[in-house]
């Protein structure tokens, strides 16, 4: 009788030692996945912080190493806007706008309807056109650039609005046509068939009921297309001029009052304009944006 | 066009937009396929023609010009000479590094002219593109790990590795050159007083880890939605079998993730193999850290034709490097990214 009871009272010993242990352990890899958590954190974000701390440094304390500004002012986003050392930032931002905004419309009006094609439609050489599309959003840059660079120069182009918007289309065309098709194939496709069943033709029933529903899907695909050409360095670096140049080339080329000196402040509060819109952009829409960006590679 | 191209073999799609059949394909199922086809030659000929125009033409311009001599002073005469067919010269000037001699003929290109920077360019890209894209690789793998467990602050995590992607390249190179300044934060934190962009190796190292700064999220998130389409059911029923966690990571996570993955590999290797801003930047290319597509753009300005050959060179070794990932590494990219919608959750 009573080694029963001592044998049950051990066994619920040992399930407690057992439970606990259990406990420690998924505590102990919870613990673990909030370190990690940590880490990505700091290393994602450490060097951006770093970019933005130094935005708003006087010049003297450059490179001062306090974790929280110290010696703060606005005069490095005044310096960046100045023109008397030959940067033209504030047109850049403008130009960088007007590129995007142009190259993001092109795209999305001609992408959006392949994209539909691609998902929608049954038709022979639908895998070639597929990997034609991807194979161009692979393409090496510096491949275009040296006929485009000696085309432009025999037409008179160069340094030209236009003479940036066309290549930019050949990296952001095929970017919006994979990520409307994949957002397309997962669209609810009932609802064009019962309008087809009462009476729209297929292009009545992609205006009027698949339209509406590919908004939000066709206004993150304008995000991620406007921050691919927002991006884009290696053709506006050899074809823009002065006056026409996007931000990207702006920063790269910063120069500052004396010509051996960088103007590190500067340069940052220049870097923080350009990347806070895209960063606000971007965490306010992050799921859809996520979406997009896997969408088109993984799914 | 391309569209009436081949039998190649159609697939329905997973909802079909008209109504999907099974079974057997009758004769009013050629109709439609003949109907949808006209439709989807008048859908993509915009794209079709688009792409044609700002990268069919390129190639097929690039090619012809890189058969044509640059035009220049003749340094044997002075004389200014128009170019004129040259064969493959441009291809040999760099692959076998022989420039034109001015007496005629061909010698081995000098040293520090960019026709002897072939060899050297090539193996930077090669360097650059293996160890970012390994480390880009690891590290994403165990980025995409953490973000797929459930805790607290997640989707802060999952919003922060976004920060980096959206940050344009040549603000990151820009960045990463101020951190890596003599006076910079990485030689303070470290105590080390090294000349980062000054010598080879920190050089080279300096653009490492900026790109793996860079693009080391964009990764994590093509891992993570890779991670996301596992059941957790199979995670469970291995659990119950006794599986440890090395075991279900071995043989659950990776064969299962492994389509994702290599579709992430492919298309980071593709992007590191014509590598540009962030050397272009942060180093100038100085210190061995250039690039092919830097190459190619400082030969721009001293010949169109010798420039067009070297991007000719470039465009095959990242086309044959996309071949043996597609044809032997089965990244089977355009089966994954699907004209099928096969293998949605």
């Amino acid at each position: 009788m009573t080694a029963a009871t001592s044998s049950a009272a051990s066994l619920r010993a040992e399930q407690d030692r057992g439970r606990r242990k259990a406990q420690n352990k998924e505590r102990w890899a919870q613990g673990r996945t909030y370190i990690s958590a940590a880490v990505i954190l700091i290393w994602c974000l450490a060097p951006a912080y770093w970019m933005v701390v130094t935005a708003f440094r006087e010049v003297g304390f450059t490179y001062d190493t306090s974790i929280l500004p110290t010696h703060v002012t606005l005069d490095n986003f005044r310096t960046a806007f100045d023109t008397s050392f030959g940067n033209r930032f504030g047109q850049a931002l403008l130009n960088s706008i007007f590129i995007g905004v142009v190259v993001t419309l092109i795209s999305l009006i001609i992408g959006v309807f392949a994209a539909y094609a691609l998902a929608r439609l049954n038709f022979r050489g639908k895998f070639l056109v597929l990997g034609f599309i991807l194979g161009a959003s692979m393409f090496p840059g510096v491949a275009l650039i040296t006929p485009l660079f000696q085309l432009f120069t025999n037409i008179g182009w160069m340094g030209t609005y236009q003479a940036l918007i066309i290549p930019n289309i050949s990296f952001v065309l095929p970017l919006t046509v994979y990520t409307m098709t994949s957002f397309f194939r997962e669209m609810p496709w009932e609802l064009e068939e019962s309008a087809r069943v009462d009476g729209c033709t297929q292009g009545q029933a992609f205006r009027k009921v698949i339209m509406p529903l590919a908004a939000p899907a066709i206004f993150t695909t304008a995000i991620l297309a406007f921050i691919s050409s927002w991006n884009e360095f290696l053709i506006a670096s050899q074809l823009s001029s002065d006056a026409t140049q996007p931000v990207t080339v702006a920063i790269a080329n910063f120069a500052g009052a004396q010509p051996n000196q960088i103007p590190y402040t500067a340069i940052m509060a220049a870097g923080t304009i350009v990347t806070i819109p895209l960063v606000i952009l971007v965490l306010v829409f992050q799921r859809k944006i996520v979406a997009g960006l896997t969408a088109g590679a993984v799914k | 066009m391309a569209t009436e191209v081949g039998p190649t073999p159609v697939k329905a799609p997973a909802s079909g937009g008209t109504p999907v059949h099974h079974g057997p394909k009758g004769v009013g199922e050629d109709n439609k396929i003949l109907s949808q086809g006209k439709w989807a030659t008048w859908l993509l000929a915009p794209t079709i023609i688009a792409l044609a125009v700002v990268i069919v033409y390129p190639i097929i311009s690039a090619i012809v010009m890189s058969f044509q001599k640059d035009a220049g002073l003749d340094p044997a005469t002075g004389l200014f000479t128009a170019g004129g067919p040259a064969g493959v010269q441009n291809y040999v000037n760099w692959i076998a590094q022989q420039c034109s001699a001015p007496a005629g003929g061909t010698v081995a290109c000098p040293p520090g002219t960019l026709g002897s920077q072939f060899w050297s360019a090539t193996a930077t890209t090669f360097f650059f593109t293996v160890v970012t894209v390994a480390f880009e690789t690891v590290l994403g793998f165990w980025m995409a790990m953490i973000m797929a467990r459930t805790f607290k602050g997640r989707s802060m995590v999952r919003a922060a590795v976004l920060v980096p992607w959206a940050i344009p390249t040549a603000v990151t190179a820009k960045l990463w050159f101020f951190i890596f300044a003599f006076e910079g934060i990485a030689n303070k934190l470290f105590n080390t007083s090294i000349l980062w962009t000054g010598s080879e190796w920190p050089a080279k190292w300096a653009v490492v880890i900026a790109d793996v700064w860079k693009t080391t999220p964009f990764m994590a998130l093509l891992i993570l939605a890779g991670l996301q389409m596992i059941p957790a059911e199979v995670y469970e029923a291995a659990k119950v079998d006794g599986a440890t966690a090395w075991q279900r990571f071995r043989l659950i996570t990776l064969p299962l993730v492994k389509p994702a993955l290599m579709v992430a590999i492919l298309f980071r290797t593709l992007d590191a193999l014509r590598m540009f801003d962030l050397p272009y930047i942060l180093t100038g290319g100085a210190n061995n850290t250039t690039t092919l597509s830097i190459l190619v753009i400082n030969q721009i300005r001293q010949g169109f034709n010798a420039a067009a050959a070297l991007s000719t060179i470039t465009f095959i070794i990242i086309f044959l490097v996309a071949f043996i990932f597609v044809r032997f590494l089965g990244a089977n990219v355009v089966e994954q990214s699907g004209a099928t919608g096969k293998g949605k959750k």
